[in-house]
């Protein structure tokens, strides 16, 4: 087992304890805007797919490359939209007060 | 490590931090949004750093960088036009969907490491690595299992468990092939084995979630993001990227969490839920509500009286309300309640929608103020406190059967609806819920039930509370 691999398994291992301790603490609540962003989070694979371009000097790897750019994209800009757009709503107050309002279109 | 590499390497370490800084953020509603944006900061830094590696490296060719810019562009649009356009009740389809691009982003990173290597140094063994092997087998596994998944959610594909002869059987199969081929990978390095392992579990992510009942979702979609999550680990093992990999055990430890919180709220095990079988209403024994049992119905004018002089009405909303697009209809009757100075809460069963946390997104949306929106330990002590409690398109997390011992719901934890002084029921009929037994709570004395639409019943109650009241 090489240097690098024990390093990263480390890595992995402490981040996996690090995400149980802060998850553990969002409330249910929030649970479906977690669960986004952590999908949006897992978009890092962007910078995966983006490093095939390094090497990709074939017609396979070009298409690997452009489809797995294609998918992560997707992943990230979505995901952190998506998120942003649900978490606006949660508002301390209904806006206007008590008192029926206006449908908010925002 | 030179000195340039070593610095990537630190940005992406920076980028890390913020994923772990916004996720922190997200422990309240308040902090939630700047916990979203710190994340969002990350990974521009992690994905401008790894644009400057590219740079720096220089063997990026014109045809390289087309097809990287043009796929990660032509992404880019699909994501954000889905996001803006998606409605809140299409998010479980929606963030399963993403589930399935990530995973298969990251197996095809490994797909084309794996081939690279290969093809560079052809026949040397120890080319193949665990992690090579581990994500494309779970990324392959996440990409066609969260389709089937975002299929079942959305109604493409029948919501009822498709279950067949021998379809157990298959399961195993497939599994043994992926794993076999990955293990003889290990002793020859062989691209159609490659090929033979992304197949077969490609083949087993379908087989896992076909037979899986609409009911079981939010579970299977909690699953689905551990595995997306440990696959971009393992890609991030694959490329000794630690961005990758910190991100990844993030989003597996989320993934985790969430689904033994569901599991739990449903009181099922894992192991049960994938092997299938619920939702069917074929293994549930019956719980007897007897025949001669009493059942009040209840018009609105009288559910009206009820409301407009109680001083604290609880709300009980399960997924029929959100089914018949009632949250702007409750959010209206709860705003006319509340300028009565009477204290209406909503009472969240951990399970009530399609995904964890669901319902509260739903409510949101509805502009009920976060603070209303109370979670099932924090409530359940209110119960007995309340005059009503209103129990809108909600069933088996309602039913008092669950304390007792010997039925299909035995030991789930329950809403304690049956504590408020008196209980409002809408619903369209007696049908029986997902778990297939008749809900006792129907027949306690003090709950009437109001057989209608949600929506409609929600109008009619505000219409007679508001004409009862001037």
């Amino acid at each position: 087992m090489s240097t690098a691999l024990v390093t990263d398994l480390t890595i992995f291992v402490l981040a996996l304890l690090v995400g149980i301790e802060v998850i553990g603490k969002v409330p249910a609540t929030l649970h479906t805007p977690l669960m986004s962003a952590a999908n949006s989070i897992h978009g890092i694979v962007l910078a995966g797919a983006l490093l095939i371009g390094v090497t990709a000097h074939s017609v396979v790897g070009y298409v690997l490359a452009f489809i797995a750019a294609f998918f992560a994209a997707a992943n990230v800009v979505g995901g952190y939209a998506v998120t942003g757009r649900m978490l606006k709503m949660f508002r301390r107050r209904t806006p206007g007060g008590p008192v029926p309002t206006q449908k908010n279109e925002s | 490590m030179s000195s340039f590499t070593a610095t990537i390497q630190l940005v992406y370490v920076l980028a890390a931090a913020c994923f772990v800084v916004g996720l922190h953020l997200m422990n309240s509603p308040a902090t939630a949004r700047r916990g979203n944006q710190v994340s969002t900061g990350g990974m521009i830094i992690a994905v401008v750093a790894t644009l400057i590696l590219l740079i720096h490296d220089g063997t990026v060719t014109g045809i390289g960088w087309t097809v990287i810019i043009v796929g990660a562009l032509l992404g880019s649009v699909v994501g954000l036009y889905s996001a803006r356009t998606v409605k809140m009740t299409a998010m479980p389809q929606l963030v399963s969907m993403f589930n399935a691009v990530g995973g298969g982003a990251a197996a095809l990173v490994a797909v084309y490491g794996y081939m690279h290597d290969e093809s560079t140094r052809a026949g040397v063994l120890g080319t193949t690595t665990v992690s090579t092997v581990l994500d494309v087998i779970i990324g392959s596994v996440t990409f066609t299992g969260s389709l089937i998944a975002a299929g079942k959610l959305q109604g493409t594909i029948t919501g009822q468990p498709v279950v067949f002869k021998g379809g157990r059987v298959l399961n195993a199969v497939l599994a043994i092939v992926a794993v076999g081929a990955g293990v003889f990978m290990f002793t020859t390095a062989s691209q159609p084995a490659l090929l033979i392992v992304a197949l077969a579990s490609l083949a087993f992510g379908v087989m896992m979630v076909l037979p899986i009942g609409g009911a079981d979702m939010p579970v299977v979609i909690s699953l689905l993001n551990a595995f997306t999550g440990t696959a971009v680990a393992m890609a991030g093992f694959v490329i000794t990227n630690w961005a990758l990999i910190v991100a990844g055990a993030l989003v597996g430890a989320s993934g985790g969490i969430l689904t033994k919180l569901m599991a739990d709220a449903m009181n099922r095990s894992l192991w049960n839920i994938i092997a299938g079988g619920f939702g069917t209403g074929d293994s549930a024994v019956p719980v007897a509500v007897a025949a001669d049992a009493q059942i009040r119905s209840i018009a609105a004018d009288d559910t009206a009286i009820q409301l407009a002089y109680a001083s604290k009405v609880i709300i009980v909303p399960g997924y029929g309300l959100a089914a018949a697009q009632a949250q702007h209809a409750v959010a209206e009757l709860a705003q006319v309640l509340e300028s009565r100075g009477i204290e209406v809460s909503y009472a969240i069963h951990p399970v009530a929608g399609r995904m964890p946390g669901h319902m509260n997104v739903l409510l949101a949306e509805a502009n009920v103020p976060y603070p209303q929106l109370k979670e099932m330990d924090e409530v359940n002590p209110e119960f007995a406190r309340a005059d009503v409690a209103l129990v809108i398109g909600a069933n088996d997390v309602t039913n008092p059967a669950a304390r007792r011992p010997g039925n299909a719901i035995s030991g789930m934890p329950i809403l304690d609806v049956d504590q408020a002084k008196s209980i409002i029921v809408i619903k369209r009929s007696m049908a029986s819920g997902y778990a297939g037994i008749d809900n006792e709570l129907y027949a306690n004395p003090k709950t009437s039930m109001y057989f209608a639409d949600a929506k409609k019943a929600l109008a009619e109650m505000t219409a007679a509370v508001k004409t009862l009241v001037g």
